[in-house]
């Protein structure tokens, strides 16, 4: 028998993680029982660990297990976002947990195992790769958005993801078998060799589609995500919207320029329609939001409409803006999802919009940091979601585009109400009733100032950022 | 001079930021901070200045900001004689603003923060002046709007003043919209943002491109200088404290859109028809809020609306190529609207908050320097022979009667009628009739602080010497044309000659006779307040109430937009709680809902859904 070869180099990351999954495991079941932070910080440990191990391969480029597996400037691109990702939530969840006495080691674990199937997603060469960390990035947050027991809406989120979950899943294999049947092949290189454009391969295309379109909440997949992102504990929340969307958006950019480059005409059109409904819809019905989290949970939505506008003017310049505006996306909804779990009450309440009045006389520096995030959010300078959403309609006018970013653009304009408002209600309402929440922490804290710093220097300094991210997907265009 | 231009904004920037850290220890003491910043950055505005005279000009960069491939934008800066002239303004009429504010805000809570938050729009309008490339001059757009509403909302308690900041930004999200765009587009088909580049490249645009831009652009301005049809959020601002109406809604922020058109002149230069547009948005503008300010009876929106109009004149101006008449106006309008503005806000002040002129009258001889510089203020604004506004909007009518559009001319010069009427009516109504507010009001008038009046003395010197000192017109235009000469295409306007003096009569006589209604109306007989408030023919209720604009918006565009909100929410998402709905029913409410759902299958709902997508989806790739 043939053995592949094993080069355990190009998976180095995501082992790094999976080592420290294990090892919270074990560390779980030693001593001391009650206290728990110690497993979060070994969490966080592990994904520093990977960030630099990410930072050590930079600049390689290899495949590994028979092609299964890509190593490449994308790969690493995104295995940072990832990592941030993981770790504002790591930072998120200690006393987001504590106060709640949920501490565990299984928790921790799972937003490690979960993070190892993104990283994988991200590296993904061959569509049965995909499939298998698309489900053990699923199944981990499955279980993390049922993870509040006893909270009822924390369960019925968690059914609700997995049995539509599950339903796309079931549409993504089978545009795997159908792509197969078409071309013979699971590689996505040989997929691209292959050229194919018949029926059954463009069927198999669509059904790819619809899965990947689940997982980043594109419309008319995007139903389960305002339930999910309410029911779910927020730190969770904050992965399920930032690590899993670009996962998804990574696997996603990665199958569609590399191997389905035959059916670009024909996807581009589907995508155009994709965007320009998911922006529209997730923006118009924020509006009508009162919960912030569902109202954050339709905004996310929408960044995603923009950021298909990316994939959909193509090219290095337009793919490049989308892996950009992943960055940015990451580093301000972790943050606005971060401030919103460090305000909120110990059963769950305090996410209204009501709750929110007056915030700004209570928590002014919570508060004004929240508003910044939303100000990015909105694409006001000199914060990244500017220089983001530049750069993407930009790409979009180049490849001309220009309905779209029309589009794109009046949706800014229609989303500025919302975000707005809450911006108001924190400064500008009095508050109601009494509330006693505790100051945040030094985690807490933490997280927040990373991601300040980073939409920040995003809106700043751009051009590193940018580079990188064009340097990112060069490869796959070729 | 590189030193100087840099030191215009910094320190602003860092009196802002001083403020905004150490508020809390300062307190009190903010304007030690903020008002010799903005006098350092004046100063260097005027170093800077002097530079220009001599003939020198500025390019700078601080660093290369965005670099995307062929998408290059730096923080770069430049210095023409253009930026040199609003520097000039925003940092000199900024420095008096600060300087009133000390009196008028003077038992404000918000004292540090008030100062901020002034620093910081000094810091922003400074930037945006001097930015060399569209991308950095469009990011100090938003800061400034970005001041605004903050400044707009400052008084936040106050419902009114939070849903006007709110309007403001949302109705400037609206202009930037385009703005933006054209900001995009430019970028495809010119491959630069750099100003010189740009204009440079202009003529290569095809027509249709250039228009398209200069429109889009010009959206943005209509946002920010308050043109119709986005011109509702300016009234509203009024919420704020009168010092930032003086400064940002009049003086300076709101100007910035007739500087971008200005600077962008190759642009739409080369469309043509965008320059039309901007003449005749300008003009309706011009005399659709004329009429409005007319019959309004709060004192700063009756300022509100004149700003709004007059703002319509320098549109005009720009729009038939008459850019430095355009700019003219722009600095004279900068000095008398924000002696108007201030002067008003010394009425308030004395009066105890009060600003409706139907409680207002006989206040002259309880505050003669009030009285005497906003009768000054109000000449210029008629424009009145000698004053500022005199010289600069005859300039405008001129330029435009020898364009030859005539229609656009008698728009204007029925603007100049009303523009007599309105300004003498708010002064009469103010100061020379009989008092109309009750007798313990009238025991409390007191004359503002010095802080406060001598701003006001400064500007109405400068509204009564800038029209003499540099609007004289001669052989070579005005000195501040031949000043300007450098940045503009030259504009041929005939001087003197019998054509010219009979303009020139004209616009006196209509000056003349827009005063002797305004005296007839309101300073012969006794006027009863309730007459001024209730209108009582459809065209007084029609200008009363803004010819409706804000009503019709609300029924055709938000309404619709709240109800497709709330539709689409109904049919894709369950979710949507009343939010009148208090906490612990709403916790009821969740988990009954929550359980019908699980229970009655809204999740097969979604999967239905779902499913109809994977139809569309298989459907259309087969159908290709």
């Amino acid at each position: 028998m043939d053995f592949p070869a094993v080069s355990l180099r190009a998976i180095l990351p995501a082992i790094v993680i999976l080592t420290t999954a294990a090892l919270v495991l074990l560390l779980d079941l030693l001593p001391p029982r009650e206290r728990k932070g110690h497993l979060a910080v070994v969490s966080l440990a592990g994904v520093v660990a990977a960030l630099l191990a990410t930072t050590w391969l930079w600049g390689g480029e290899s495949r590994a297990f028979r092609g299964m597996v890509v190593l490449d400037g994308y790969a690493l691109f995104l295995d940072l976002v990832i990592c941030y990702a993981a770790g504002l939530v790591v930072l998120l969840s200690m006393d987001y947990l504590r106060e709640r006495g949920l501490e565990s080691g299984e928790y921790y674990a799972l937003v490690l195992l979960a993070t190892v199937g993104m990283m994988l997603m991200a590296s993904a060469g061959d569509l049965i790769v995909v499939f298998l960390s698309l489900e053990l990035m699923s199944l981990s947050l499955y279980v993390l958005a049922g993870y509040f027991r006893a909270r009822l809406a924390s369960g019925e989120a968690a059914m609700k993801y997995f049995l539509l979950g599950a339903f796309a899943t079931s549409f993504f294999l089978y545009g795997i078998a159908l792509v197969y049947g078409s071309t013979g092949t699971t590689n996505l290189d040989r997929i691209a060799a292959s050229a194919s454009r018949d029926s059954l391969m463009m069927v198999g295309v669509a059904l790819l589609l619809v899965g990947f379109g689940f997982k980043i909440s594109a419309v008319p997949f995007h139903m389960w995500a305002p339930d999910v992102y309410v029911g779910a504990p927020t730190s969770v929340t904050a992965l399920i919207a930032t690590g899993s969307k670009a996962a998804a958006f990574a696997a996603l950019i990665r199958v569609l320029v590399t191997s389905l480059r035959s059916t670009q005409p024909d996807w581009t059109v589907l995508l155009w329609g994709l965007a320009a409904a998911t922006m529209t819809v997730g923006n118009v019905v924020a509006i009508a939001q009162s919960n912030l989290k569902r109202m954050l949970a339709y905004s996310s939505v929408a960044h995603v409409g923009y950021m298909l506008i990316g994939l959909v003017a193509g090219g290095v310049f337009g793919t490049g803006a989308v892996l950009f505006y992943l960055l940015v996306y990451t580093f301000t909804t972790a943050g606005a999802f971060g401030v919103v779990l460090l305000l909120e009450h110990a059963g769950g309440e305090g996410v209204s919009l009501a709750d929110y009045a007056g915030r700004a006389r209570r928590h002014p520096i919570l508060a004004l940091v929240l508003s910044l995030f939303l100000l990015s959010l909105i694409g006001i300078p000199p914060f990244g979601g500017f220089v983001g959403k530049f750069y993407l309609f930009g790409a979009a006018v180049r490849s001309g585009y220009i309905g779209l970013a029309v589009i794109g653009a009046l949706n800014t304009a229609v989303a500025s109400y919302y975000y707005l408002r809450l911006i108001v209600y924190m400064y500008m309402r009095e508050p109601e009733g009494v509330e006693a929440v505790s100051t945040p922490s030094f985690a807490g804290g933490l997280a927040l100032a990373v991601a300040l710093v980073g939409i920040v220097v995003l809106g700043v300094v751009p051009t590193p950022f940018i580079d990188l991210a064009q340097a990112a997907v060069t490869p796959l265009l070729r | 001079m590189s030193t100087s231009v840099w030191l215009i904004p910094a320190f602003p920037l860092a009196g802002a930021l001083v403020n905004a850290i150490f508020g809390r220890a300062i307190g009190r003491r903010a304007h030690w901070v903020a008002v010799p910043a903005t006098a350092a950055a004046f100063v260097a505005a005027c170093v800077t200045f002097s530079g220009v005279v001599r003939g020198a000009t500025y390019t700078g960069q601080l660093y290369p900001w965005i670099v995307a491939g062929a998408l290059k934008a730096g923080v770069s800066v430049q210095v023409d004689q253009l930026a040199a002239v609003m520097l000039l303004v925003v940092t000199g009429v900024g420095f008096l603003i600060h300087v009133y504010s000390i009196g008028y805000m003077q038992s404000d809570p918000g004292y540090a923060r008030f100062f901020s938050y002034l620093n910081l729009f000094v810091f922003s309008m400074t930037m945006l002046v001097l930015a060399s490339n569209y991308l950095l001059l469009y990011v100090f757009w938003e800061a400034v709007g970005l001041c605004s509403y903050l400044l707009i909302g400052f008084w936040y308690q106050r419902p009114a003043a939070a849903q006007a900041g709110k309007k403001a930004f949302i109705v400037n999200r609206v202009g930037d919209f385009g703005f933006g765009l054209g900001v995009i587009w430019l970028w495809t088909v010119a491959g630069t943002l750099q100003y010189a580049e740009v204009f440079a490249r202009a003529g290569t645009l095809g027509r249709a491109t250039a228009t398209g831009i200069a429109l889009l652009l010009f959206m943005g301005a209509c946002g920010k200088s308050a043109q119709l049809p986005l011109h509702t959020w300016l009234p509203d601002a009024m919420e704020g404290p009168t010092p930032v109406s003086a400064l940002i809604h009049a003086a300076t922020m709101v100007t910035a859109g007739v500087y971008m058109v200005a600077r962008s002149h190759a642009l739409f230069e080369r469309s043509g028809v965008a320059l039309e547009v901007v003449a005749w948005v300008g003009g309706v503008t011009a005399i659709f809020a004329a009429t409005i300010a007319l019959v309004q009876t709060d004192i700063k929106r009756v300022l509100a609306y004149s700003t709004i109009s007059q703002l319509g004149y320098m549109f005009a101006a720009v729009g038939v190529g008459a850019y430095t008449a355009g700019i003219f106006h722009l600095v004279t309008h900068a000095f008398f609207k924000a002696l108007l503005f201030l002067g008003a806000g010394s009425i308030i002040h004395a009066l105890g908050g009060e600003q409706d002129l139907r409680k207002m009258g006989g206040l002259a001889p309880r505050m003669v320097p009030t009285a005497v510089t906003m009768t000054i203020g109000a000449a210029g604004l008629a424009g009145v022979p000698g004053f500022a506004g005199f010289f600069s909007k005859d300039e405008i009518l001129a330029a435009i009667y020898d364009g030859g559009s005539l229609g656009l001319w008698s728009l204007l010069l029925l603007g100049a009628f009303l523009t007599s009427v309105y300004a003498f009516r708010l002064l009469f109504l103010a100061f020379y009739c009989a008092p109309r507010m009750s007798p313990e009001a009238a025991h409390h008038v007191h004359e503002s602080p010095t802080v406060m009046t001598v701003p006001l003395m400064v500007l109405a010197a400068l509204t009564v010497v800038t029209g003499f000192a540099i609007g004289i017109p001669s052989g070579e235009g005005t000195l501040f044309a031949q000043f300007l000469a450098p940045v503009f295409p030259p504009h041929e306007v005939e001087h003197g000659g019998f054509g010219a003096y009979a303009l020139l009569l004209l616009s006196v006589i209509v000056v003349a006779a827009g005063f002797l209604l305004a005296w007839l109306l309101y300073a012969t007989r006794p006027v009863a307040p309730e007459d001024l408030g209730r209108p009582r023919t459809p065209i007084h209720a029609l200008l009363f109430n803004a010819y409706y604009v804000d009503r019709m918006y609300d029924a055709v565009i938000v309404r619709p937009l709240f109800a497709l909100s709330v539709l689409l929410a109904r049919g894709f998402d369950a979710g949507v709680l009343d939010g009148a709905v208090n906490a612990v029913g709403r916790a009821v409410v969740a988990w009954a809902q929550g359980l019908r759902r699980v229970q009655t299958g809204y999740v097969v709902n979604y999967a239905l859904t779902m499913l109809l997508g994977v139809v569309a989806l298989v459907g259309f790739l087969l159908s290709r």
